[in-house]
C-alpha cells in the first residue's frame, strides 16, 4: 500500500485561530518565582518558623516600642512601693487611688528599690537584643568580607587567612571573651564620655565592650561559611563571564560571589543573634555583663537570685523571657535555614 | 597521617600560646591591682608587696619571667590566697570539677544516645516529635536558668535536695542536671540526624534484604556507624563542661575550678588568672585535637587535607 502523503492530509480544522479559551489554557498558571518568593513561600508554609516570628515581633514592640508608651521609667524609683507583688499597690499610691486618682498598675511588681518591673524587663529585653542584633550584623560584615577575600583570592593568601581563623577558632571563646570585655570596659567607658560617642551611653559601656568582643570572636564561623559557599561560585559561568567583560575582583565579589550566597548569609546571620544574646545573659549573670543600672536579662535574673524564695516571680519572669527569646530565634534561624538554603540542613 | 598529626599539635601548641600571651597583656591592662582592694594595707606595704612579686617590673620582663618559669613547671605563688602555689590550688579544685563534669557527660550518653535512637527509629510519629521539641528546648534554655530553676523548685520550694556544695550523693543530682541538659538535648538531635543520615546507606538496605529483624538492623548496623559524631562530640563536650561550669559552680557553692578563675579575676589575682586560664584552654585545645585525630584514625573515609 502507498503511504499517503502527509501534505494530502492535512486538517484544516487545526489552523483555525486559537479561541481566548484556547490561549488561557497554553499561558502559563503560575508565575515564576525567583530566589526569594521561592524561600519567603517554603517559609509561609512551615507553621513553627512563622510563629516563632509572630513571638519575634511580639518581643521587638515589647522591647522598643512598649517602654515609651508605659508610664514608669526603668530606673525610676517609687517610694514606699518596694518589692510589690504583681498587681499590688504601694502605701502612697493607695492612698492616691483612694483619693480617686487612677494608677497605673505594677503589672509585673516592682523591685527592692521600688522600680516597676515590666518596664525593666522590657528596657533588659531592649539591651538583650539590641546585644545581639548588632553582634549578628558585625560578624556579617567582618565574616562575609573575610571569607570572600580568602575564597576568592584563594592560593597563599587563602591559606594564611585560614590558618589565622584555624588558630582564632581553637581559642576558647568564654576564657577570652571575660578578659577581653573586662579589659575594654574602662576604655570605652572613659571614650563614652566624649563628645560624638555618647550613643554609646544609649546601651551602656559594658554592652559595647561585649558587643566588641563578640563581634572579635564569633565571626570565624561566618568566615568559614561564606569562603566554601565562594570557593564553588567563583568557577562558575557568570564569574567567568563577569571577567571577561573587565570587572574589577571587588565588583565580583559584591555583585555577583556575595549576592549568590546571601541565603547562607542570612541563616548564619540569624542564628547568631540567639547565641550572642545566651552569652551576654551568661556573663550578665555572672555579675561580668552589663552593669546598673541599666538592666539585662541576664542581670535581672542574677539580682533576684538571693530574694527567690520570697519574689520568685522577680527570677521567673527574665529565665522565662531569656529562654523564649533564645528559643523562638533558634526556630526562626531553622526555618530559614530550610527555607533559603536547604543544602545546609544537617 | 604523622605529618598530619604533628600539624594539629603544633597549632594547638600555637593556640595556647597566644592565649597565654593575650591574657596576660590583657588582665594587665586591667585598671585595680590584686593589692588595692584591700583597705587595711598602707600605700607603703602595698608597694613592698608589689616588689616582691615582681609587680613593679616592665610588663614585658614580667611576661618573659612567667613564660619562662612556667615552661620549667613553675606556675607561681597565688597573690590573694598568700603561701599557696598556684598549681597547688589548681590540683585541689580540678579534681571537683572535672568529677562532676564526667559525671554530666555520662548522664548526658546515657540519656541522649537512647533518646537519639528511640527518636530515628519512630521518625515522624509522636515520640519523634516530643523527643525533637524537647531537644530544642534543652538546647534554648541556658544552664544558669536550669540551674536556678531547679534550685528553686528542689532546693527551696520542696526542700527535698541540699543546695549547697557536694557533700553527699544527693547533693549531685541538681548540679549534674543542670551541667547534663544542653549536652544531652544536642547528643539527643546529632545521634538522630546521624542514624537517618546512615539508615538511608546501601548497606543497611541490603542488611533488611538479608531478612534481619529492623531491632537487629539498628543495633548491629546503624549505631555503629551512627555514633561516631557522637563519640567525637564527648572529649570537647567534657572539656567545655569543666570549664563551663561557671555558672553552675556559683549557683551552687561548689569550690571548682571555674568559680576559682571567675573570683581570680575580680581578685585580680594575676597568677591565678594565668594559671586557670592556661589549665582551661589547655584542656579545651587538646580535646579538640585529641578527637580531630581521632576521627580520621576512625574513620579512614575522611580525607586528609
Amino acid at each position: 500500500m502507498k503511504k499517503p502523503i502527509p501534505s494530502l492530509h492535512l486538517n484544516a480544522d487545526d489552523f483555525i485561530p486559537a479561541t481566548s479559551e484556547e490561549k488561557e489554557s497554553l499561558v502559563v498558571m503560575r508565575e515564576s518565582v525567583n530566589f526569594w518568593k521561592d524561600g519567603l513561600r517554603r517559609l509561609r508554609k512551615n507553621k513553627i518558623a512563622m510563629v516563632s516570628l509572630v513571638f519575634i515581633l511580639i518581643i521587638i514592640v515589647f522591647a522598643y516600642f512598649l517602654p515609651s508608651f508605659w508610664p514608669y521609667t526603668y530606673d525610676q524609683q517609687i517610694k514606699y512601693s518596694e518589692n510589690l507583688s504583681p498587681f499590688e499597690y504601694g502605701k502612697d499610691e493607695q492612698a492616691r487611688i483612694d483619693a480617686g486618682e487612677s494608677v497605673f498598675p505594677h503589672i509585673c511588681g516592682t523591685d527592692k528599690l521600688g522600680r516597676d518591673f515590666a518596664v525593666r524587663l522590657m528596657m533588659g529585653t531592649r539591651i538583650s537584643l539590641t546585644v545581639g542584633l548588632i553582634c549578628a550584623a558585625l560578624i556579617l560584615i567582618i565574616g562575609a568580607t573575610f571569607g570572600a577575600i580568602a575564597g576568592f583570592a584563594g592560593g597563599w593568601v587563602d591559606n594564611i587567612m585560614m590558618r589565622f581563623t584555624d588558630i582564632l577558632y581553637t581559642i576558647p571563646d568564654i576564657l577570652l571573651i571575660i578578659i577581653l570585655s573586662i579589659t575594654l570596659r574602662p576604655k570605652i567607658e572613659s571614650l563614652a564620655t566624649v563628645k560624638g560617642s555618647l550613643w554609646m551611653n544609649q546601651v551602656g559601656p559594658n554592652s559595647t565592650a561585649l558587643v566588641i568582643v563578640f563581634a572579635l570572636l564569633y565571626w570565624v564561623g561566618m568566615a568559614r561559611i561564606t569562603r566554601s559557599q565562594v570557593l564553588i561560585l567563583k568557577e562558575s559561568e557568570y564569574v567567568t563571564a563577569a571577567r571577561a567583560l573587565g570587572a574589577k575582583s571587588g565588583r565580583i565579589i559584591r555583585k555577583h560571589l556575595l549576592t549568590n550566597c546571601i541565603g547562607t548569609l542570612i541563616v548564619t546571620t540569624t542564628l547568631q543573634i540567639p547565641s550572642a544574646i545566651f552569652t551576654e545573659s551568661y556573663l550578665s549573670f555572672l555579675g561580668l555583663g552589663v552593669s546598673a543600672p541599666m538592666p539585662s536579662l541576664g542581670s535581672l535574673a542574677t539580682d533576684a537570685v538571693k530574694g527567690m524564695n520570697t519574689y520568685p516571680h522577680l527570677l521567673l519572669l527574665p529565665a522565662i523571657l531569656i529562654s523564649v527569646i533564645i528559643l523562638v530565634f533558634n526556630l526562626f534561624g531553622d526555618g530559614l535555614r530550610d527555607a533559603f538554603d536547604p543544602k545546609l540542613k544537617d | 597521617m604523622t605529618k598530619y598529626i604533628i600539624k594539629r599539635v603544633a597549632m594547638g601548641l600555637l593556640s595556647i600560646f597566644i592565649v597565654a600571651t593575650l591574657t596576660f597583656f590583657l588582665m594587665n591592662m586591667v585598671p585595680g591591682g590584686p593589692f588595692v582592694a584591700e583597705k587595711s594595707i598602707s600605700k607603703a606595704a602595698q608597694e613592698a608587696l608589689a616588689s616582691k612579686y615582681g609587680l613593679d617590673k616592665p610588663i614585658f620582663e614580667r611576661y618573659v619571667t612567667y613564660m619562662t618559669d612556667f615552661l620549667k613547671g613553675d606556675m607561681g605563688v597565688s597573690l590573694r590566697q598568700r603561701g599557696r602555689t598556684v598549681s597547688e590550688i589548681i590540683f585541689s579544685k580540678f579534681p571537683v570539677s572535672a568529677g562532676l563534669a564526667g559525671i554530666a557527660v555520662f548522664v548526658a550518653l546515657c540519656v541522649g544516645i537512647p533518646l537519639g535512637c528511640i527518636s530515628a527509629y519512630n521518625r515522624g510519629k509522636l515520640s519523634d516529635n516530643i523527643i525533637i521539641v524537647l531537644g530544642t528546648c534543652g538546647i534554648a534554655i541556658p544552664s544558669f536558668i536550669s540551674s536556678v530553676l531547679l534550685l528553686y523548685t528542689f532546693g527551696s520550694r520542696l526542700n527535698i535536695l541540699p543546695t549547697i556544695g557536694l557533700n553527699d550523693a544527693a547533693s549531685y543530682i541538681m548540679p549534674v542536671t543542670a551541667l547534663a541538659i544542653y549536652p544531652t538535648a544536642y547528643i539527643t538531635r546529632l545521634m538522630r540526624s546521624s542514624l537517618l543520615d546512615v539508615m538511608g546507606q546501601d548497606y543497611i538496605r541490603t542488611a533488611k534484604a538479608k531478612g534481619l529483624s529492623s531491632f537487629v538492623t539498628l543495633f548491629k548496623h546503624a549505631l555503629r556507624n551512627a555514633i561516631l559524631p557522637v563519640v567525637t562530640y564527648v572529649g570537647p563536650m567534657l572539656a567545655s563542661l569543666m570549664t563551663g561550669s561557671f555558672v553552675v559552680e556559683k549557683i551552687f557553692t561548689i569550690p571548682g575550678l571555674g568559680r576559682e578563675f571567675v573570683s581570680s579575676i575580680s581578685n585580680r589575682d594575676y597568677t591565678m588568672i594565668m594559671g586557670t586560664t592556661i589549665i582551661l584552654a589547655t584542656l579545651i585545645i587538646a580535646a579538640n585535637v585529641i578527637v580531630d585525630i581521632l576521627y580520621k584514625v576512625i574513620d579512614p573515609r575522611i580525607k586528609l587535607k
